[in-house]
Formats: C-alpha cells, sequence, structure tokens
C-alpha cells in the first residue's frame, strides 16, 4: 500500500518537472524568437536607407561627409549584426542611429528637400523603422523577464539548474525614451 | 502591476467557470425536477450550437451589423502603424484594422484568438483624439486581444442568454401545467431560477467590467503612457460615447458604454453596466501616472 503512494508521489514529481522543463523551453524560445524579430526590424531599417541617401544626394551636393557617414555606420552596423559580439552590435546599431538623426538635421536647412514627397515619405519610414525596432525590443524585453523569472523562482530554478538554463543567457535591450529622428534638432547653417 | 493583471485574469476566469458549472447544474435539475430532461438537453445542445456559430462567425457579424470598412496602409498610415507597431510589441500578427462610420467616439476588437483578431474605431474618434490618446486607446483594445477577452465575454454573455431563455420556457410551462399538486414546488424552483438568472447576470456584468479595468491597465504597460488613454477617456466623457447603432449584444466589446444611459435606472445602470464609470477609470489612470509609471 505504502508502495503504491511512494510510486504516485514520484510519479507526480516527474510530470510537475517535465512540465517546467517544457514551460523552461518555450520560454526560451520566445526569447530566441524576440532576438530575431529584432534582426527584422533593424534589416528593414538598413533597406530604408540606399533610397533615403539616393533621395537627399540631389540636394544635399555638399553634404557628403554627413551622407557617407550614414552609408558607412550602415555597413559597419550589417556587418557587426552578422557577428557574434552583440556589444559591438549595439554600438553600431547606435553610431547609425546618430549618423541619421545628423543627415535629418542637416536636411533641415533644405527647403527644397523638405518639400519633396519623396524625401518626407522616406524620413516617415526611417521614423517607423525606429518605432517598430523599439517594439520589437520591448517584446524581447518583456520574454526575457518571463525566461529570467523562470530560471530564478522557486521550483522552476531548480528545473533550470539542472539543465543549464540561466538568466546569464541573456542580456537586456536598454530601451530609450523615443526621441526619434523627427525631434532632431534644427542646424542653422 | 503585472501581479495585478494576472490576479484579475484568475478572478475573472474563475468566475466565468462559476456561471458555466451552474448554468450546467441548474439545467440538470430542471431537466430532472420537471422530467424534461430530454428538453433540456435539446436546448443545451441548442444552445451550444449558438455559441459555436458566435464562435466561428461572430467576427464577421459583428462588423457588418455596425457598417464597419476595412483601412489600408494608405488609407490611413499613422492608425495603420501604431496598429501595427502595437502587434509587433505583443507578438501577434497585425489585426484586421475597420473605421466604424459614427460621430460618437469609441472603438472596439473582436476576435476569439490574437490570430484572428480585429481591431476598429469610429470616425468620430479618430477625428478628436491626439497621436498618443489614439495610441491609448488601441493598446487599451490590444489589451483586449491578448486577455483573450472576447474568448471570455462570449462564454459569460452566451451563457446568460441561454440560461435565460430557459428561464423563459419554464416560465411559459408554469402558467400552462397547474395540474398537479407540485404547483407549488415548480413555483419554488421558478423564482430560484429567476433568481439565479439575476445573481448569473450580475456576475457577467461584473466580470465584463473587471476586464474593461484589466484592459486599461494592460494598455497602460504596453504604452508606458497611462495619460494618454487617460486624456482619451477625457475626450469621451465630454463628447458621449453614444453610438447610433448601439446594441446591447455587442455593448461589451467597445472602448466606451455605447448605449443611452437611462436615467431613472442610472443607479442600476451600475451593477448592469458593461463598463466601469469614466470618472473611475480616469481616476485610476491618474493615479498610476501619479505613481510615476
Amino acid at each position: 500500500m505504502m508502495l503504491w503512494i511512494v510510486l504516485a508521489v514520484i510519479g507526480a514529481g516527474l510530470i510537475y518537472t517535465f512540465y517546467l522543463y517544457n514551460r523552461l523551453v518555450r520560454s526560451r524560445n520566445r526569447v530566441e524568437q524576440g532576438e530575431s524579430d529584432i534582426t527584422i526590424q533593424l534589416r528593414r531599417r538598413y533597406n530604408i536607407i540606399p533610397n533615403l541617401i539616393e533621395a537627399v544626394k540631389g540636394y544635399m551636393k555638399h553634404e557628403r561627409e554627413t551622407m557617407e557617414a550614414v552609408t558607412e555606420a550602415r555597413t559597419v552596423a550589417m556587418k557587426a549584426q552578422k557577428g557574434s559580439d552583440l556589444g559591438a552590435s549595439r554600438r553600431a546599431e547606435n553610431m547609425l542611429e546618430g549618423a541619421l538623426k545628423t543627415l535629418f538635421a542637416v536636411a533641415e536647412s533644405y527647403p527644397d528637400l523638405k518639400a519633396n514627397q519623396n524625401f518626407l515619405h522616406l524620413q516617415e519610414e526611417v521614423v517607423d523603422a525606429e518605432d517598430k525596432i523599439q517594439a520589437a525590443r520591448r517584446l524581447y524585453n518583456s520574454s526575457l523577464r518571463e525566461f529570467n523569472d523562470l530560471t530564478q523562482i522557486f521550483p522552476s530554478n531548480v528545473i533550470a539548474g539542472m539543465f543549464k538554463f540561466s538568466s546569464d543567457d541573456y542580456e537586456y535591450f536598454e530601451v530609450d525614451d523615443p526621441t526619434t529622428v523627427a525631434d532632431a534638432p534644427k542646424v542653422k547653417f | 502591476m503585472e501581479r495585478q493583471i494576472a490576479r484579475n485574469k484568475r478572478v475573472t476566469v474563475g468566475l466565468t467557470f462559476f456561471i458555466l458549472v451552474v448554468f450546467v447544474v441548474f439545467a440538470a435539475i430542471v431537466g430532472l425536477l420537471t422530467g424534461r430532461l430530454f428538453f433540456t438537453s435539446l436546448v443545451l445542445i441548442g444552445g451550444l450550437a449558438y455559441l459555436g456559430l458566435i464562435y466561428w462567425r461572430g467576427t464577421k457579424m459583428v462588423l457588418r451589423l455596425h457598417k464597419a470598412r476595412l483601412v489600408s496602409k494608405k488609407d490611413d498610415p499613422t492608425l495603420y502603424r501604431l496598429v501595427e507597431n502595437l502587434a509587433i510589441q505583443v507578438g501577434i500578427p497585425r489585426p484586421k484594422i475597420y473605421l466604424i462610420p459614427d460621430p460618437a467616439p469609441n472603438a472596439f476588437a473582436t476576435g476569439m484568438s490574437p490570430e484572428s483578431a480585429v481591431i476598429g474605431v469610429t470616425t468620430g474618434l479618430r477625428e478628436i483624439m491626439d497621436k498618443s490618446e489614439l495610441e491609448g486607446v488601441l493598446a487599451h483594445e490590444m489589451g483586449h486581444i491578448i486577455n483573450y477577452d472576447v474568448r471570455v465575454s462570449l462564454i459569460n454573455f452566451g451563457v446568460v442568454g441561454i440560461f435565460a431563455f430557459i428561464v423563459d420556457m419554464m416560465i411559459w410551462s408554469f402558467w400552462g401545467d397547474r395540474r398537479d399538486n407540485s404547483a407549488a414546488i415548480q413555483f419554488m424552483i421558478l423564482l430560484a431560477a429567476i433568481g439565479g438568472l439575476l445573481v448569473v447576470k450580475l456576475v457577467s456584468f461584473w466580470v465584463s467590467r473587471k476586464r474593461e479595468y484589466l484592459a486599461d491597465t494592460t494598455g497602460s504597460s504596453l504604452t508606458q503612457h497611462p495619460a494618454g488613454l487617460a486624456g482619451a477617456l477625457e475626450k469621451i466623457a465630454q463628447a458621449g460615447s453614444n453610438l447610433h447603432r448601439g446594441r446591447q449584444s455587442t455593448a461589451h466589446l467597445f472602448f466606451a458604454n455605447p448605449l443611452p444611459k437611462k436615467s431613472i435606472a442610472a443607479g442600476l445602470m451600475g451593477l448592469f453596466s458593461t463598463h466601469p464609470p469614466i470618472e473611475q477609470r480616469i481616476a485610476r489612470l491618474r493615479q498610476m501616472t501619479d505613481l510615476g509609471f
């Protein structure tokens, strides 16, 4: 009689362990998907930039440095994104954002350019691309929060330790306040 | 705040089960005592079929009822992008966006699951809200979608509807069937049934109001900006949210109460309302802002 009870308890314990393990796996998969969703949004921005440069080239003939800064920053970011150094990738993205901000700030002094529908449309697209990157980062952060909770809270932390799930596996993104390129300071030449 | 959300979900799911259980037990008792078990089972099955119909076709029915028009990115890029980016943030496919031609500012969300979700706003709302208020409203609706509120309210109000139907049948059969001595017992059962129906109705309206608060909270956590939603509610409190084509059957799907206030029963209306009072919602949101949300 005692034997059955012991077996039942062990059985229940095993089932619960499986359940927790599966939860950890699903949670980690959500984090990984979050990472690739961010990559998708970053790539979207990369794709818009060449069109943007084309659109401003004719108007901003004397701003070669500004335009080249953007193109270069983009190349660096794309390379960093393919690599495995997360810190370098994030720094490269910040550089790209800075270069874009400067580009839009300089564009403020070209009224012909500002009246150009194509340019305005592309500017909106860039702003939207950054909003989307923010959104993807927020989703990643909240998925990561849930994963970290699971790896740290009892009793799932026991299972997490056993199967090597750790809250050190991933880093949060810092999601800044929405100071988008649209709010770039006006530069007077 | 996440704990608040989790608790709210548990309570409302629990109550929905309560309503379902009460309903089934009650139907069984009625069937057995009145000796009309077969008939009661028929009604039960019919009711489930009705719920199934709503589950599969409900969204299309609601959209047609309110004359909603599909919105494309070209039609309204601002609205489109706001919905799209909120969907990215919660990790669901972008819901279809609809516009309801109505001057009263209001919004709604339907869809049995996040994958089949639909969001709509009235032309009135689109006109008077600024971007942050519009975002607040859309985030609130997104909250409904990811909290599966449409499904919860379907079960709630669907079951209440079937329950009411059974009670109706009982009233009919009581007045017709005076033959035997158990008339007194039948009357008691009838009273109990009506009482039960009242309780279940009150519970389901309470659940609906709780879910509205929950959507406010979820929406605020998405935008990190409760003031936007509060501002939208304040504008609606001014302008009034009564739809020209408002219906009780779809009232719970809307952002603010779409039905005209009946002044006599205004007090009672509180208990039978699908939405909490606007002033309360604004107060809670403003409190979140003050807490340095």
